[in-house]
């Protein structure tokens, strides 16, 4: 199809604004699927995602509208996926921005709209949800014009529920956004834009392109130009929404390759794929390498289950290149896996996949950033572990990420207040409507890990939303607290905080492994320390008696199982040194911030 | 009535009472006047359905409860002499029961030795047990026996009553040893979960918890500094030279001790005899029923395999003073690298390479339950 003919467009918006809603009014009404086949939400395929409103994969649907080809490229929705979601809009030339019309525009909303602006969308505006109640499209609508610069009057009012107006989104995507403009000459050296890639079990990795100049067709020999993987293009095609296969896929279209490669991370998101026969000279604009930020280590509950979730993380991996893990042993939690994860959510959807999909029973370590060491020996190294950190360095430095929270005017107090606790540097805050505001921080990544989200939820009685980006790594005052137990340092428990924070960290973990640790025939002392020096001390008192006051002729099967059972629960602690501590100590301090509070 | 057996302990089990106590676990019968003839009758039936088992000369007899002494002392009278007579026979006894009336009879019947669940002398803390014996029946019990001979008598007394402070305790100890006994058994109050008591007490027994800590080393401490011997977790006795020589430990409970089998008759009680163990059910009705019928009553067995009696054999053996032999394959029933993790911790002493034994140290006794815990393999 010749390019004036085509429209690429994705649907950007906060999560619960309707994004799913819309798309399957549009398969619908252009008779990609009936309604008998149409299962709410098409494009989310993963059980998970129906379940949390979000879409973990990017997929890309055809269907046709007045002549006009149009290819929706979902995206995905949340926060840690900031660089996919900028590769679906780079591989767009418009979004359809859709604000809830009780809700208003969310800092998600803003996030995504910035990214489209970045890359040079059209953006169409539309006013979700008016059939609710509660709506107020106009005020809606002046946000959105707001934020996009427009008139207020330029934003399309539908119900993607009821299905009012949503021919005329169609309609607005075909007069507002451009056709794709690449180069169409038979001697283009071709060039696509990987924007997304899956796992298939019997196909191998299936990349999602959107091509910009030339064309593909299958058995073309390609190569991936950032990362130099080769490989011969079994079948190029389109999802409509079932896979199709093409003869080629043209300049502007979008549609998917299927590689034959058995490993997504040899194709990552934002490389460009070209012919080795006539290789373009440049890649695309805008690939980056992305990197794990978020941290934890994820240990198997029964130490049975170990190759288990080895085999579960590698089939997860096949299909999302992000994830990262290695083998860690920790003589607290037995063996088990350091896993890097692109931040909080992602860290929450691989637990509960594995949890989930594969059945297993986990245990996970309180999460921490990635930090980068200079050592007094002049080495320069990531850490991932706080148990890794030397003791001796010249300079730690963390992520640090600029927040954009959303709140109505009332809870400014709280969230600054909160942003504070959190070491934050306040940047700006701005008015978008009279009721609501937005303020812009710079954090420690650090500091969010833990239970910022909740905490912002519940002091803004749930209002707040919250986006970020990651801004870089800078320097700060942090230490390595280690924790003691009868003088052994225990690895599982160290952590790496702000010095401001290191005495009131120590003693509050010191505080609860002293509740949790059940007393032993010797005084076992619990200390907090910064390299040699106690930062905070308790000491577990010995116990004074353990008997059994009365054994005689009808006791004695009794307390012979009494006995029985008192040895199988020592065998189910973690010996530390001479102690014995149980595996729930270990739990309660490294949910010290996500659990009780 | 002897026969060619080997036993040479017997327990029976008189399960009437006036009323049940708070705490108490044990099989009891309350409100059963009438049946107490039937009752005897069938515990002679049960002994000549299994008398075989018990040598012809018996080391001891022991009688308990419920409250034995609370059984009709015609009955009661009628049970002694029918039982084969022992070096000890020791009848236990709450103290309101003992008039001096029941006292002749014992004394007139072969028993040797009485145990008296006194429990405490602070009458709020009686209340709270809900015993009905006041202090003032202890004393009298304890001088009628005396008044009759006995020469051998025990107090039952138990710590860590809820609202019982460190002064309440002392109190206690002073009264017990006052009244001279030969033994003394000192038991912590275990409040089990679900009981009555618990629900009634349980927040106060959390609360003094921390208090009641020290409690057990208390009653250690004031009962060995008055020249008795604590020969076993729960249990003193007054030194040899402070009882003209004799060695006063209970040897019914030693032999329990010591692993030794034993006949339990009546309802609810044990039996242990070559490695199989059986307790006959605890309800009245059908145990009358069988016997009256000729025929044993019913009974739950479990049969002991080697690794299990050894490790009996360990964990019953570590309650007494005395080193532990472990010569004969006992060694197997017992954790070498606990041991000496306990060892290096003050808490195990092995004895000589010669001598293969393992015993409790003070402290270790203090802990024994933990310690056994850890030790048996």
């Amino acid at each position: 199809m010749e390019q004036e003919r085509i429209r690429n467009f994705s649907i950007i918006a906060h999560i619960d604004h309707g994004k799913s809603t819309l798309a399957d009014r549009i398969l619908e009404l252009t008779g990609a699927v009936t309604g008998r086949q149409l299962r709410e939400q098409v494009l989310d395929t993963m059980e998970l995602e129906r379940e949390r409103g979000i879409t973990i994969k990017a997929q890309a649907v055809r269907v046709s509208w007045r002549d006009h080809e149009l290819n929706l490229i979902d995206t995905p929705g949340h926060v840690d996926f900031t660089y996919e979601v900028s590769r679906s809009l780079q591989a767009c030339e418009g979004a359809v921005l859709v604000v809830d019309a009780a809700q208003g525009i969310e800092a998600q909303t803003v996030a995504n709209a910035y990214l489209a602006i970045e890359n040079d969308l059209e953006i169409v505006p539309v006013v979700n949800k008016i059939d609710l109640p509660q709506a107020d499209p106009d005020a809606a609508a002046r946000e959105i014009a707001e934020l996009v610069g427009e008139s207020p009057d330029r934003a399309l009012r539908i119900s993607a529920k009821t299905g009012e107006g949503v021919e005329a989104v169609l309609d607005a995507i075909i007069e507002r956004i451009p056709p794709p403009s690449g180069d169409v000459t038979l001697e283009a050296p071709p060039r696509a834009l990987v924007f997304d890639s899956a796992y298939d079990q019997y196909r191998g990795v299936v990349a999602f392109v959107r091509v910009v100049d030339g064309s593909f067709r299958a058995r073309d020999p390609l190569r991936a130009m950032a990362q130099g993987t080769r490989f011969e293009a079994e079948e190029v095609g389109f999802f409509s929404p079932t896979m199709s296969a093409a003869e080629e896929l043209g300049a502007g279209e979008v549609g998917y390759v299927i590689t034959g490669l058995k490993d997504v991370s040899r194709l990552r998101v934002g490389d460009t794929l070209t012919s080795e026969r006539r290789p373009a000279g440049e890649p695309l604009p805008g690939y980056k390498d992305v990197k794990p930020m978020v941290f934890a280590g994820l240990f198997p509950t029964d130490s049975d289950e170990y190759p288990e979730l080895r085999d579960a993380l590698e089939k997860l991996k096949l299909n999302d290149a992000s994830l990262f893990y290695e083998p860690e042993t920790s003589q607290a939690l037995g063996f088990g896996f350091r896993c890097g994860f692109l931040g909080l959510l992602h860290m929450e959807i691989v637990r509960e996949r594995l949890e989930r999909e594969f059945d297993l029973d986990l245990l996970v370590t309180a999460p921490n950033v990635a930090y980068r060491v200079a050592t007094k020996a002049g080495e320069e190294l990531e850490v991932h572990n706080p148990s890794e950190m030397p003791r001796e360095v010249e300079r730690i430095e963390e992520p640090y990420i600029k927040a954009s929270i959303i709140v109505p005017k009332d809870f400014v107090g709280p969230v600054m207040e909160l942003n504070t606790e959190r070491r934050g540097r306040f940047d700006h805050m701005e008015y978008l409507s009279e009721e609501r505001v937005l303020l812009d921080y710079e954090l420690p990544l650090g500091e969010i890990v833990l239970d910022y989200y909740d905490q912002l939820k519940s002091r803004t009685k749930g209002y707040a939303s919250f986006d970020y980006d990651v801004l870089g790594f800078r320097e700060g005052k942090l230490e390595r607290v280690d924790v003691l137990i009868a003088g052994e340092p225990v690895d599982a428990l160290s952590l790496i905080v702000h010095r401001d924070g290191a005495y009131a960290r120590g003693r509050q973990l010191v505080d609860r492994l002293r509740e949790e640790i059940p007393r032993q025939f010797f005084d076992v002392a619990v200390q907090a320390a910064i390299g040699s020096r106690v930062i905070a001390r308790e000491t577990i008192k010995a116990k004074r008696k353990d008997v059994l006051a009365k054994c005689y002729g009808g006791d004695i099967t009794r307390k012979r199982k009494l006995l029985e059972q008192q040895k199988k629960g020592k065998k189910r602690m973690k010996q530390v040194g001479s102690v014995e501590v149980p595996q729930e100590a270990f739990l309660a301090v490294l949910n010290l911030d996500g659990g009780k509070k | 009535m002897s026969a060619g057996g080997a036993v040479r302990h017997l327990y029976v089990h008189l399960p009437f009472c006036a009323s049940r106590c708070g705490y108490c676990d044990f099989v009891t019968v309350v409100g059963r006047g009438g049946q107490h003839q039937a009752y005897v009758t069938a515990l002679l039936a049960e002994l000549s359905l299994e008398h075989e088992v018990l040598a012809p000369g018996l080391e001891s007899v022991f009688l308990g409860g419920g409250t034995p002494t609370f059984t009709a002392p015609g009955e009661l009278r009628r049970l002694l002499h029918a039982l084969p007579p022992a070096e000890e026979v020791t009848v236990e006894a709450n103290p309101e029961t003992v008039t001096p009336v029941v006292a002749a009879l014992l004394r007139e019947s072969g028993v040797t030795r009485v145990s008296l669940g006194a429990q405490s002398f602070q009458p709020g803390l009686l209340a709270v047990l809900e015993r009905r014996a006041s202090p003032a029946d202890v004393r009298r019990a304890v001088y009628a026996l005396r008044d009759v001979g006995f020469d051998n008598i025990s107090l039952d007394l138990i710590y860590g009553i809820p609202g019982q402070g460190a002064a309440d305790l002392d109190a206690d100890l002073s009264e017990a040893l006052a009244l001279e006994p030969e033994h003394l058994s000192c038991y912590e109050l275990e409040a089990k979960q679900g009981t009555r008591f618990t629900h009634a007490h349980g927040a106060e027994l959390a609360r003094q918890a921390e208090a009641m800590e020290s409690y057990f080393e208390r009653v250690v401490a004031r009962v060995t500094a008055a020249g008795y011997r604590w020969y076993e977790t729960a249990n003193f006795c007054r030194k040899p030279q402070l009882a003209d020589g004799r060695d006063l430990r209970s040897r019914h409970n030693l032999a329990y001790w010591r692993s030794r089998d034993y006949l339990g008759l009546g309802i609810g009680a044990v039996s242990t005899i070559h490695g199989r163990r059986w307790r006959t059910k605890p309800r009245l009705g059908p145990y009358l029923a069988a016997l009256a019928a000729g025929t044993p009553p019913p009974r739950e067995v479990e049969e002991l395999s080697a690794p299990v009696r050894r490790s009996e054999r360990v964990l019953l053996g570590l309650r007494l003073d005395e080193p532990l032999a472990l010569g004969t394959g006992l060694d197997r029933a017992v954790d070498w690298s606990a041991v000496e993790r306990l060892e290096r911790l003050g808490l195990v002493r092995r004895g000589d390479p010669a001598s293969d034994t393992l015993a409790l140290t003070k402290r270790g006794r203090f802990l024994g339950g933990g310690v056994t815990a850890e030790l048996l393999a």
